[in-house]
């Protein structure tokens, strides 16, 4: 039993804890708190950033190893300041920049939330990032703007929540927005697209590759179950988001849809040069490997995503296609569907990229540039792991 | 035509460059261990190696695989001199029906040769792609077990 601390005795409703599960999986805390085959929670995870690699901590209540000593102000302190009881900084790649907007009562539910979860006694592996803890105070002056966020009165309350959903919560900027030198976001280009763990985060505004404008019932289902017929499959980081909101509450998944499908006002798409000419041995290996599933349509059996509007097909760069190809998709561990195959292994890197060469032609966007150096410079990326 | 280095010998194929590999082993080639199970890559039942990475023999075209070379179960060895694979799979009578049974050995026979070390729960993993509907799972991982002793020159 934990002992008492500075909240009185702990002892949670029903209610809040719900609350704090649903914002816990519209956060998507689980994914970088749990290890791959860890216990839930218990830390481990390592996520690759520009400047070294972080791991995610325990926040079990596990009173030595984890954060069962933590009182609410603690808890409250590390979600909008960045920084632990023991007084040093967490590095920004705990995404407190946005946390710090969270309202009380929402910070008080997920409090509840952690503090009834299983405490795991797990040590977590040490950081290899090499800036020091004390820069992230100057970092912390620049880029952490605490305090809420401002309502926009030019939008309904059901917008404003989606607002507040992403932006405090869900932190779909912080891999959606690009980010300077100093791995702060460059707010002038919010959702312009950036990167995550390898994988390009295509642009969710004005600037958005999607063959197929997001319409909110598609951004709806995308967001609860990773697929829309047309032309997005849920794969890499996003798979750990979707796995998330598809446990949270549907009219909070909607609102964070309604929000973010607002911000993709469709300009002309200037980057829609020439198509690309498709090569002849890149389509006998589409034909061989690909045409059998891609070519059948959504509904048949083992129908598999068309290829001609698939938004990975069209981003500026063939990085999450190669990702896709090479390493499949897989269904989470409890999920039963089919699964896109791993070629790694398949192809020589020359053969890929003449094969990548064709999926792009299929879109309506011209060719991408050096993709053979990029299959490489994937596949060394992986090997560093 | 198009050349393929098969269980160590060159041979021309005469087919349509984008036919899958299954279909040649099997047909063109009599090479029957590698089975259709779905044509898709979701069972795992054709995995084959070329240049030592398993592959789904249903889904990559021969033209891709021109120069580089294949290996099958009946690369493995003979009935009369079985390989470590097959004398561990023969030990561990790890089979029901059989069908699943050369794509886990070649996907095993990849993962070994590069990792010969391979930890319980590698193999596991690295296993995962190959469905069994029998449920022959502990006799393959026992197998995949003793292969590893086996390939170490154990007895």
């Amino acid at each position: 039993m934990q002992s008492a601390s500075d909240t009185g005795s702990r002892s949670f409703s029903t209610a809040q804890i719900e609350r704090g599960a649903n914002l816990a999986a519209i956060g998507n805390c689980a994914t970088c708190h749990t290890a791959h085959g860890g216990r839930p929670f218990a830390g481990g995870y390592p996520l690759k950033t520009p400047f070294g690699t972080v791991h995610g901590t325990n926040i079990t209540p596990d009173r030595e190893t984890g954060i069962g000593s933590w009182s609410l102000a603690d808890f409250t302190r590390a979600l909008r300041e960045g920084m632990s009881p023991e007084g040093h900084h967490y590095y920004p790649a705990f995404p407190y920049a946005y946390f710090t907007h969270l309202a009380d009562d929402d910070i008080g539910a997920l409090y509840a939330f952690v503090m009834t979860r299983e405490p795991v006694r797990a040590t977590v592996p040490a950081n290899s990032v090499l800036v020091p803890r004390l820069a992230v105070a100057v970092w912390n002056a620049k880029y952490l703007h605490r305090g809420a966020l401002a309502s926009d009165a030019s939008h309904d309350a059901d917008w404003n929540h989606g607002h507040y959903l992403a932006e405090s919560l869900a932190h779909c900027s912080e891999c959606h927005t690009p980010r300077d030198k100093l791995g702060g976001e460059k707010r002038g280009e919010y959702l312009s697209g950036g990167e995550a763990g390898g994988w390009e985060a295509p642009a969710l505004n004005e600037h958005s590759p999607s063959p197929v404008p997001w319409t909110l019932p598609a951004m709806d289902q995308y967001l609860r179950t990773g697929l829309v017929d047309r032309h997005a499959i849920s794969a890499g980081p996003m798979r750990g988001v979707v796995e998330n909101l598809s446990h949270a509450l549907p009219a909070d998944v909607n609102a964070l849809a309604r929000y973010i499908v607002s911000m993709e006002r469709k300009g002309p798409d200037t980057a829609n040069a020439a198509r690309s000419t498709p090569s002849a041995r890149g389509e006998q290996l589409y034909a061989g490997a690909c045409g059998d599933c891609h070519d059948r349509g959504r509904i048949a059996e083992g129908g598999a995503l068309p290829l001609k509007e698939a938004i990975a097909v069209a981003l500026p760069t063939p990085k999450n296609l190669i990702h896709i190809v090479q390493e499949g998709i897989t269904p989470h561990e409890d999920g039963a569907q089919p699964w896109m195959p791993a070629f790694r292994g398949s192809f020589t890197d020359k053969d890929l990229a003449e094969l990548l060469a064709y999926t792009r032609s299929l879109g309506g966007k011209a060719a991408w540039n050096d993709v053979q150096a990029q299959v490489q410079a994937t596949r060394k990326e992986g090997e560093e792991k | 035509m198009t050349r393929l280095q098969v269980n160590g010998r060159t041979v021309e194929v005469d087919a349509d460059p984008a036919t899958p590999l299954l279909y040649i082993l099997r047909n063109d080639l009599g090479l029957n261990a590698a089975k259709f199970g779905c044509g898709l890559g979701q069972c795992g039942a054709c995995t084959v190696t070329a240049g030592g990475e398993a592959i789904y023999s249903c889904l990559v075209p021969i033209s891709a695989l021109e120069g580089r070379p294949i290996v099958t179960v009946e690369g493995l060895g003979t009935p009369e001199h079985p390989g470590p694979m097959q004398q561990a799979f023969m030990e561990a009578q790890a089979a029901q029906c059989g069908y699943c049974i050369p794509g886990m050995m070649m996907r095993a026979q990849a993962l070994l040769e590069k990792t010969p070390g391979a930890t319980h729960d590698e193999v596991r993993a690295a296993l995962e792609p190959n469905l069994c509907r029998c449920g022959t799972h502990m006799r393959i991982l026992r197998a995949v077990s003793r292969a590893q002793e086996l390939m170490k020159g154990g007895r």
